[in-house]
């Protein structure tokens, strides 16, 4: 597997979650996935980077346009520095929320695209990387 | 413009990490290092990443003229530091200090260099005068730059939401929404509508997302609580602007929108109002 661009971008405050869905929109288009994937790995991201803000006081997103064999494919990864998660099976259960949310964010992100993994312990941060391919 | 002169320069890289100890200590005593809005190690690696790229300057190029080709990398990093500085809501004081502070750590290098020699130490003191604050000036350039695009942006996104509230029909209500969708404002919008409703006395609303480039579980949050409150109401509401891929992405999220009547188009969402309103269209003829 060969990483063709990477970065990182800031996801600090609600702005910078409008901002990195405008960066995944846009590598999603460069990447060549179609209307419908960018949709959901846009909408994936829109979620885990609220996240961040919200939950992990802030952190940032990685980005990796990725090439293997003869498919091209988006690699976002959201790590924070905040609380991390104490229950993972409650937070990867539908509708469970420690918010206000609807708690859809991680399991629909997680149905969203193809590859998804979430590492976190308490005190320690929390990672999620999301990849979705051509 | 004076120059560094070649013994000033290796005695900067000789006295690398003390520099970076005396400036470190400078910044924490005055506090810029411990500010909330930015992550302490993040500013060590600042520092650390800076001094390493100044010193490759000075060492390349001629430091009289940060504007040469061999002062890029510096400037490249002034431009990214200054730019998030400017997202994360400093002002342009507090991120041009960043290099300031790095000016008495140098003159006090200078002086223990040049203490037998008044006249080069006088020179070379300049030297690192108009260095630091040449490239202090050019942060403040960028860091202004930068500001200005966020200013546009936040325009911009202003322009996007002030959504008007459109009469379709007798009774009949359209919201047209553009833009994103889960900023506070978005709760104005949606509160101006029920508004008009009341206002009125309309008994449908459609709630139009065409321009709405994403939905998540927020925008869909704020959909779910404005069709409630329409419903409190005794209206009724449908949302319109339901494009395939916002519908997949939607059932993959595990969002139950069951309930809510929702179409593709405008046009479809206009026809089933005016059918519930007992209107039917007919060609003249
Ligand atoms: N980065 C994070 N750091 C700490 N806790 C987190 C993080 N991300 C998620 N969580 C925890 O997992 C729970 C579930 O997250 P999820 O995104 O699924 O739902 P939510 O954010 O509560 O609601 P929404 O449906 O609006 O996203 C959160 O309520 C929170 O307690
Ligand atoms: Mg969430």
């Amino acid at each position: 597997m060969n990483v063709l661009r990477s970065g990182t971008q800031a996801v600090r405050i609600e702005q910078d979650v409008v901002l990195a869905r405008q960066t995944a929109r846009k590598l999603a288009v460069e990447a060549g996935l179609r209307l419908v994937d960018q949709t959901k790995l846009v909408t994936a991201a829109s979620e885990l980077a609220r996240n961040t803000v919200v939950y992990g006081r802030g952190g940032d997103m990685d980005w990796e346009i990725l090439e293997e064999e003869r498919r091209k494919g988006l690699r976002l990864t959201f790590r924070d520095q905040g609380p991390g998660i104490a229950d993972m099976k409650l937070a990867m259960t539908d509708g469970w929320t420690s918010g206000g949310g609807l708690g859809l964010g991680l399991t629909g992100a997680k149905r969203l695209v193809d590859d998804f993994s979430v590492e976190s312990a308490p005190g320690q941060g929390t990672r999620v990387m999301i990849c979705k391919w051509t | 413009m004076t120059a560094l002169s070649q013994q000033t320069i290796d005695a900067t890289r000789k006295n690398e990490s003390q520099l970076l100890a005396s400036w470190q200590a400078n910044l924490d005593a005055s506090g810029a290092s411990r500010d909330s809005r930015i992550n302490h190690a993040e500013f060590e690696t600042q520092t650390r990443d800076f001094l390493r790229l100044l010193l490759a300057g000075t060492n390349n190029g001629d430091s009289a003229n940060i504007a040469a080709s061999e002062w890029s990398d510096v400037r490249a990093f002034l431009d990214g530091l200054s730019r998030s500085r400017a997202l994360q809501g400093f002002d342009s004081h507090t991120t041009a200090n960043f290099i300031f502070s790095l000016k008495r750590p140098l003159f006090e290098l200078v002086h223990t260099q040049y203490a037998s020699n008044p006249t080069e130490l006088g020179s070379q003191l300049w030297a690192v005068t108009e260095l630091l604050d040449a490239l202090g000036m050019y942060t403040v350039r960028a860091f202004q730059k930068s500001r200005e695009e966020v200013i546009a942006r936040q325009q911009e996104e202003l322009l996007e939401l002030s959504t008007p509230v459109v009469k379709l029909w007798d009774g009949v209500l359209a919201l047209p929404m553009i833009g994103t969708l889960d900023s506070q404002r978005t709760q104005v919008v949606m509160e101006s509508l029920l508004q008009r409703i009341v206002e009125t006395g309309a008994e449908i609303a459609i709630i139009d997302i065409t321009g709405v480039p994403t939905v998540d579980t927020l925008v869909a949050q704020h959909l779910l609580k404005t069709v409630t409150a329409i419903r409190l109401m005794g209206a009724d509401a449908i949302i319109s602007g339901v494009r395939p891929q916002i519908a997949q992405t939607i059932v993959h999220l595990g969002l139950d929108l069951q309930g809510i009547v929702t179409k593709a188009n405008l046009a479809d969402a206009l026809a089933l109002a005016l059918k519930r309103a007992g209107l039917t269209v007919t060609k003249a003829t």
